[in-house]
């Protein structure tokens, strides 16, 4: 055995040896940090956009833009955690207004105090995340079909709830509506809804990093039955990571309310999708296992600076989403060619 | 029986892990029929079958993959029951599986301490159930190191970027990094060259020397000759039979695997050979 070793490389050995292009290297750095394509698309919107308006810019706009992003922001956080699972939920804009209109209605109809009504909104939302995992986990549906039908099931439940009409912010008393507060930063303005949103991603990035929990996230995701034969609960796993989804949803639904002034089922209509617009251009990837929270924070970000950057250089708004679209496509195929840096070596 | 102290010894010792009558059935499909098998401390057990016989229902029967239809597992003579995986793992029975069951996008040392992290040894890990990461790619390291493993040379590495030959190497590693009784290796070498082959066959042999009981399952019969003390054949979901490299001959295992010959034909001549060795025909 030993003089096998010694034995001059084979012709494919070193071929296997040979330098890496320059593609090679970009597709490579890009394959272990996912967030520096969206990084980059920030800069150049940022730089892009500077030009087109000269109050883009100016700390008043940016603060303006991290207000717009936080509740899409805040569900696109448990949009990562279900995606890098190779799921995807439909459902959290739904639950989002579900939650939303079960605070709304104890607080404001029934009398029951902000906080505890934000705890059983909590609740709520946790068990409505833990029902899409029973079936995603348990009865293995497929996740797109659960959260199809889960969102019909969740916005229909909160129309009935709230009648058709919404529940004014004077009704629900200052502790709910405290998410929109905001104090100073040197120029900027923060409101607490968004402190809490950079909260979550703080604490839900260090689970994902740091935790056992988070790299078997990551391996469910990558491969699940290679993970259950290393020994990894793969359907406690995924109970876990659909109800804390639940739990952020229903924290979202209190920003949501700071932002509206009111608890209603008319704002915050197309969050669904834009969550996962957000994660994907984030630079994670929809089969699963690949992606950080980082990159999702940018991806919301992106969209807040096109959104915001168009608009202020006066183009209509359809602009805006034909320019969405495009970087939703581009992302996507870039995530197919990073996923190809495993055919070599 | 004219049996030396050694061969006493030797039926007098517990099997480390053992089955009896295993039945497991997929529908209509008999994958397993009533299977024994029983490997002790200090011995590589190959199992060899033709397509279709079994032989990897069996060992994920034996692993906590697939859970029997009938049948009992015993380690160390304690009876036991494996749900899932994780179960033969606390048992001590690590598995390299035909797949390999890594993770593509984990890097070396992640993968090797996949479903058994280590956790700071402070607040931060107590608390925070923060992870000790550079502790594990250390341990990682030296575990892939005493295992004579030259493939492998960056831990930090993804998996995914590994060739086929490193990623057996990694599932290996993990194995048998961690101080099981019994090492499963489901064609530990199918994927490999002749030269990344032979380092897993030393790794089979130095795992044996060390005390630990190998089952090794295997097409290769050169590979299978060389490092097994015993040899279960399984024929159509049963043990054809139990033979020993020294009492049989390859063409003779091959004959027994396609159903030619019976193990009982194989025996006059086997037992004239080596008397003492006729009681392991039993199995």
């Amino acid at each position: 055995m030993s003089e096998s070793r010694i034995t001059p490389m084979t012709a494919a050995e070193i071929f296997r040896r040979r330098e890496l292009t320059t593609m090679q290297r970009i597709q490579r750095a890009l394959h272990r940090h996912p967030e520096i394509s969206p990084l980059c698309v920030l800069l150049a919107a940022l730089v892009t956009f500077s030009f087109a308006s000269s109050r883009f810019l100016q700390p008043s706009n940016l603060s303006l833009i991290l207000q717009q992003v936080s509740v899409v922001g805040s569900l696109a956080i448990g949009q990562t955690l279900i995606i890098l699972t190779a799921g995807i939920d439909l459902s959290v804009g739904a639950m989002m207004l579900l939650v939303t209109m079960v605070i709304g209605v104890l607080a404001g109809k029934a009398g029951v105090p902000g906080w505890l009504s934000l705890g059983i909104g909590i609740g709520v939302g946790g068990f409505a995340g833990f029902l899409n995992g029973v079936l995603v986990a348990q009865v293995r549906l497929p996740p797109f079909i659960v959260t199809l039908g889960s969102l019909n099931v969740f916005i229909a439940i909160a129309l009935l709830m709230s009648g058709g009409r919404s529940i004014p912010g004077a009704d629900l008393g200052p502790f709910l509506v405290a998410t929109n507060l905001s104090f100073p930063v040197g120029p900027f303005q923060f409101t607490v809804g968004a402190v809490l949103v950079i909260a979550m991603y703080l604490a839900v990035g260090f689970a994902l990093s740091q935790t056992a929990w988070g790299r078997h996230v990551y391996a469910v995701g990558d491969d699940s039955s290679a993970a259950r034969l290393a020994g990894i609960q793969v359907k406690r796993l995924l109970l876990s990571v659909y109800t804390l989804t639940g739990v952020i949803v229903a924290l979202s639904a209190w920003v949501l309310i700071g932002r509206v002034g009111a608890a209603t089922t008319s704002s915050a209509v197309d969050a669904n999708l834009d969550s996962v617009t957000a994660v994907v251009i984030g630079g994670a990837s929809l089969f699963g296992g690949r992606g950080s929270l980082l990159g999702t924070f940018l991806g919301a970000v992106i969209v807040g600076v096109f959104r915001n950057g168009l608009a202020l250089a006066r183009f209509d708004v359809l602009y805006q989403t034909l320019a969405i679209g495009l970087l939703i496509i581009a992302a996507v195929s870039l995530d197919q060619w990073i996923r190809g840096v495993k055919a070599q070596r | 029986m004219n049996a030396s102290i050694a061969i006493d010894a030797d039926s007098a010792r517990v099997p480390v892990l053992s089955a009896r009558g295993l039945v497991k059935t997929f529908g209509p499909v008999v994958a397993l029929d009533g299977v024994d098998v029983d490997v002790y401390s200090g011995e590589v057990l190959a199992i060899i079958g033709d397509n279709g016989a079994g032989k990897s229902v069996l060992i994920k029967c034996l692993t906590g993959a697939e859970i029997p239809d009938a049948g009992q597992l015993r380690v160390e003579g304690r009876p036991v029951a494996f749900r899932k995986p994780q179960d033969a793992r606390d048992a001590g029975i690590e598995t390299v599986y035909q797949s390999l069951a890594l993770s593509p996008a984990l890097d070396i040392a992640s993968n090797m301490f996949l479903g058994r992290e280590r956790r700071r040894d402070n607040i931060l890990g107590r608390w925070l159930h923060m992870l000790d990461k550079r502790g594990m790619r250390r341990e990682a390291a030296e575990k892939v190191a005493t295992l004579g493993i030259q493939t492998i040379q960056d831990i930090t590495q993804v998996v995914e970027t590994l060739s086929g030959g490193q990623r057996q190497a990694v599932a290996v590693a993990r194995a048998v990094a961690f101080g099981g009784k019994v090492i499963v290796l489901d064609e530990p070498t199918a994927a490999l060259g002749v030269r990344e082959g032979g380092v897993v066959l030393e790794i089979v042999r130095k795992l044996r020397n060390q005390g630990l009981a190998v089952i090794l399952i295997s097409h290769n019969m050169p590979h299978v000759f060389e490092s097994a003390d015993r040899i279960h054949i399984q024929r159509l979901g049963r043990c054809a039979g139990v033979i020993t490299p020294k009492t049989h001959t390859m063409p003779q295992a091959v004959a027994i695997m396609t159903g030619a010959i019976s193990v009982a034909d194989s025996l006059p001549g086997a037992a004239a050979g080596n008397p003492g060795r006729a009681g392991d025909l039993e199995g």
